[in-house]
């Protein structure tokens, strides 16, 4: 795309620079650890799956025994694998057998890191192969039926039912929805644990499970095959099971995945420790699965002013680039932040948008960015909220956009209708279509109120990821620099689950998923 | 007199509402006029436009128009009625419940605590069950307040804690205790098949239960939180959109020295 911004490359270099930085000394820390988490989802790409009699997943039945025993330093990968040397079970027989007490890893003869890496090596790669196929698979179906230049047209199902959500999707495939997301539930990040099987009870939202993962794939396969489009399905990939949910969803060929380093932390009060650390494993297992991510920026916005705040969702989206590439994510997988949230009584709001969001693009050509519409100021009125919605779709055509997220004219009374997302993606296409070239036309003026407002957006940012690098990333939180949210670096849930390494630990998967995309 | 000025008085009953038969507004003083939009699970054809005019009857509008009517699926029709409702209803006959008369201001609220009560007022407050919703309880709670309205931090005779989100019911109680509370506020945001009434009903029945509820003033607030919602639920008042600090503070003390 043209570039319109004038704006100073010296400055986004630097404050790229910056960021590389405070990711790299973040990353020396996160290689030092692990957590219940990342040590869940080698249980599951190792096959584990499904419940004991009183409901708990057996990857947690494995890993609390671990943590009991005091033998996670050296990883649920090692101790399997020795059990694997030492019974001759499969892991899933081995977590059985581990939940109903017939087995203690504790007890068992100890075999060498190589031996144990032998016979787990080929196990791992089974799931190395499934995951594998699912993104060759999406290559195939997008090969196929064509992909839609931009933007992609992304709407939310959240009815807490698996099944009602399938027909609200498929309505919504059938109305031109590119992209569909199941929210999750409340509440759901934060449990230790991943719920197990097809869920009918959420409130704002479904539960994250395999199966309806599984069973909405289905839906959207059949819709697309219909419709002749690729609809791509996303979830959530965060709270305090992220890199399980990256497994799940990396093993039912989920396209997109909400996962941004510091959300779990800013907005769920998750210990910053074990995010850090639950991040990159999740992000290395959706980079290699061929996965979109999703960063969170927007919700910055809806505790902070966006005017005011501007320059938080800029510096945030720097690191949430470096750590994303820290963990093997391509550019193209990094569907970077931002959102249309500036109060609407601000006179010159929507160029200030405008700016925003063209700064976005210039800044990360590569990236498939996800723009966000209004939703803290929209409000009962769902008349203006059309209105609203309108502004924002013209935004999002003009800066070209990739990923598009609808805005709902219900957004201030109830997670979406059937009729809203309709009413949404007729207001999209309309917008989309009358506007198409409009992007190509547009000059701003030199050092006019867009080019000044982004100049200024830029500098601060730079300036703020300057002091983050001198403070690191940890102290930054502390501070409340994020959303005006003050963190703890001992404080929130889940600090119990981390771990530091021991000498010999190791994770089979490391090897094969940091080089990047499987196809 | 003239003739014109005749006419203008002839019509004064039309022009003028009729308060013990209200009804909706067009253009025309008692037309009755509405606009509803609804989906029916069927296909958009003249089979779904008679059952969408029979719910539009049934809703009590007299010569519904199908104004539009737009496919959503398959099997989904959304439409789009005009009409005008036969029902009225008798204004002068209502009577509403606000937790507050008159809303004292800041300095108001200070110099009422002192006089009244002679120590600080404790107020502990928190986004409660899974609900991660925050923005509203700050609202209430932080110095800065919202829109102008100072939040009860500001308040000199008012001592506030805010526990953040998603904090459980038990531990809140815990808290209240440990904090020795005298109001205990309790925000609510999520509404999806009644989540907040399950959250709410269980807090009260836990005070029940332990025999505290007498011991605090407890008050709810939230977009779709009314006070009739908040008595029936057991607590003594609701506040929802539009509502700050002083609101709640004013009903909170006036509640709270009653017992002094
Ligand atoms: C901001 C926001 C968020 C932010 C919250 C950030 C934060 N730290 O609070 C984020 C992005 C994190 C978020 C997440 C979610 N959200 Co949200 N969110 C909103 C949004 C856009 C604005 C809410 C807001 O801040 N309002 C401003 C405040 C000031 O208003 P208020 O809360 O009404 O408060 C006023 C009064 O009610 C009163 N008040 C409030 N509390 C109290 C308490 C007391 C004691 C008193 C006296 C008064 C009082 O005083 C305040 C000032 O007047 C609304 C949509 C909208 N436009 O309303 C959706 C919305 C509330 N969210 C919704 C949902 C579903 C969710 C999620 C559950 C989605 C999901 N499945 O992940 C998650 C939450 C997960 C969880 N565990 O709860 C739905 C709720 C639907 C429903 N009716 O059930 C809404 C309506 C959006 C939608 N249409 O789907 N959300």
């Amino acid at each position: 795309m043209r570039k319109k911004l004038n704006l100073n490359q010296a400055l986004v270099d630097k404050a790229r620079t910056s960021a590389a930085k405070t990711a790299e000394d973040t990353q020396a820390f996160i290689t030092k650890h692990t957590t219940v988490a990342v040590e869940r989802a080698i249980c599951r790409l190792l096959g584990i799956d499904g419940t004991n009699e009183v409901e708990v997943p057996l990857p947690n039945v494995v890993v609390d025994h671990l943590q009991e025993k005091q033998l996670l330093h050296m990883g649920a990968a090692y101790h399997i694998g020795n059990a694997i040397i030492e019974t001759g079970l499969t892991p899933q027989q081995i977590a059985v057998e581990v939940d109903n007490g017939k087995l203690d890893f504790s007890r068992l003869k100890i075999n060498t890191v190589g031996d144990a890496k032998k016979v787990v090596t080929p196990v791992a790669y089974a799931a190395i192969m499934r995951i594998s196929d699912n993104a060759a698979r999406r290559k195939d179906y997008l090969e196929e039926y064509g992909e839609k230049e931009a933007p992609l047209l992304y709407v939310i199902v959240a009815t807490g039912n698996i099944y009602e959500d399938i027909t609200q999707a498929k309505a919504a495939a059938r109305q031109g929805a590119d992209v569909i997301a199941v929210i999750r539930t409340t509440g759901q990040s934060l449990l230790d644990y991943v719920p197990y099987g097809a869920t009918t009870e959420g409130f704002g939202g479904t539960y994250a499970t395999q199966e309806n993962f599984r069973l909405m794939r289905a839906a959207l396969d059949e819709v697309g095959a219909e419709q002749k489009r690729y609809i791509r399905l996303c979830n959530y990939c965060s709270g305090l099971c992220m890199p399980e949910i990256a497994a799940m969803g990396a093993l039912e060929r989920l396209d997109m995945m909400l996962n941004d380093a510091l959300y779990g932390i800013l907005f769920r009060d998750i210990n910053m420790q074990r995010t850090v650390i639950d991040q990159y494993f999740s992000r290395m297992i959706n980079s290699f699965a061929g996965i979109i991510i999703n960063t969170g920026e927007d919700n910055y916005l809806t505790t902070a002013d966006a005017v005011e705040e501007a320059h938080t969702v800029l510096a945030s989206q720097f690191l949430n680039e470096q750590f994303a590439l820290a963990a093997g994510l391509r550019e193209e997988q990094q569907g970077l932040g931002h959102a249309f949230e500036m109060d609407p009584e601000v006179e010159d709001a929507f160029l200030y948008e405008l700016a925003q969001a063209q700064m976005a693009r210039e800044i990360f050509p590569k990236a498939p960015l996800k723009y966000m519409p209004p939703t803290k100021f929209i409000t009962g009125n769902i008349f203006k909220a059309y209105v609203q919605n309108a502004l924002f779709n013209a935004v999002t055509v003009i800066t070209e956009q990739k990923v598009h997220l609808l805005g709902m004219l219900t957004e201030a009374i109830h997670t979406p209708f059937l009729s809203d997302r309709a009413l949404a993606i007729d207001n999209a296409r309309y917008i989309e279509k009358t506007m198409r070239h409009l992007g190509d036309e547009i000059t701003f003026s030199e050092g006019g109120i867009i080019q000044s407002r982004a100049a200024e957006v830029l500098e601060k940012a730079a300036a703020l990821l300057e002091e983050i690098e001198r403070m690191g990333l940890f102290a930054t939180l502390e501070r409340g620099m994020f959303a005006g949210i003050k963190r703890a670096r001992d404080g929130g849930k889940g600090l119990s689950g981390v771990t530091q390494k021991g000498e010999f630990y190791f994770n089979p998967f490391i090897d094969e998923m940091k080089g990047g995309p499987a196809v | 007199m003239s003739a014109e000025n005749d006419n203008v008085r002839k019509n004064d009953a039309e022009i003028t509402s009729d308060q013990k038969r209200l009804r909706p507004y067009g253009d025309t003083m008692n037309d009755g006029k509405v606009q509803i939009s609804f989906t029916l699970p069927v296909k958009d054809d003249e089979k779904g436009m008679e059952a969408a005019s029979r719910f539009a009857k049934k809703m009590g509008i007299e010569n519904p128009g199908i104004a539009n009517h737009i496919p959503l699926d398959s099997e989904f029709t959304m439409y789009i009625i005009y009409g005008n409702v036969e029902h009225t209803v008798d204004y002068t006959a209502i009577q509403v419940s606000a937790a507050n008369e008159k809303t004292m201001d800041m300095e108001a609220i200070n110099d009422f605590i002192r006089k009244r009560i002679g120590r600080k007022v404790v107020f502990v407050g928190a986004s409660t069950g899974t609900d991660a919703h925050t923005v509203g309880i700050d609202a209430i709670i932080n110095q800065k307040g919202l829109a102008g309205h100072y939040g009860l931090e500001r308040y000199e005779m008012i001592e506030a804690h805010n526990l953040g989100s998603q904090v459980p019911n038990e531990e809140f109680l815990r808290k209240a205790k440990e904090l020795d509370a005298d109001v205990l506020l309790v925000s609510q945001t999520v509404t999806q098949k009644d989540v907040h009434i399950q959250n709410m009903t269980e807090l009260i029945e836990l005070m029940e239960a332990d025999n505290i509820r007498p011991n605090y003033i407890v008050i709810c607030g939230g977009p779709r939180i009314s006070n009739e919602l908040a008595k029936e639920l057991g607590f003594d008042a609701g506040f929802g959109p539009g509502k700050f600090a002083e609101d709640v503070a004013t009903f909170a003390v006036t509640e709270l020295a009653k017992k002094f």
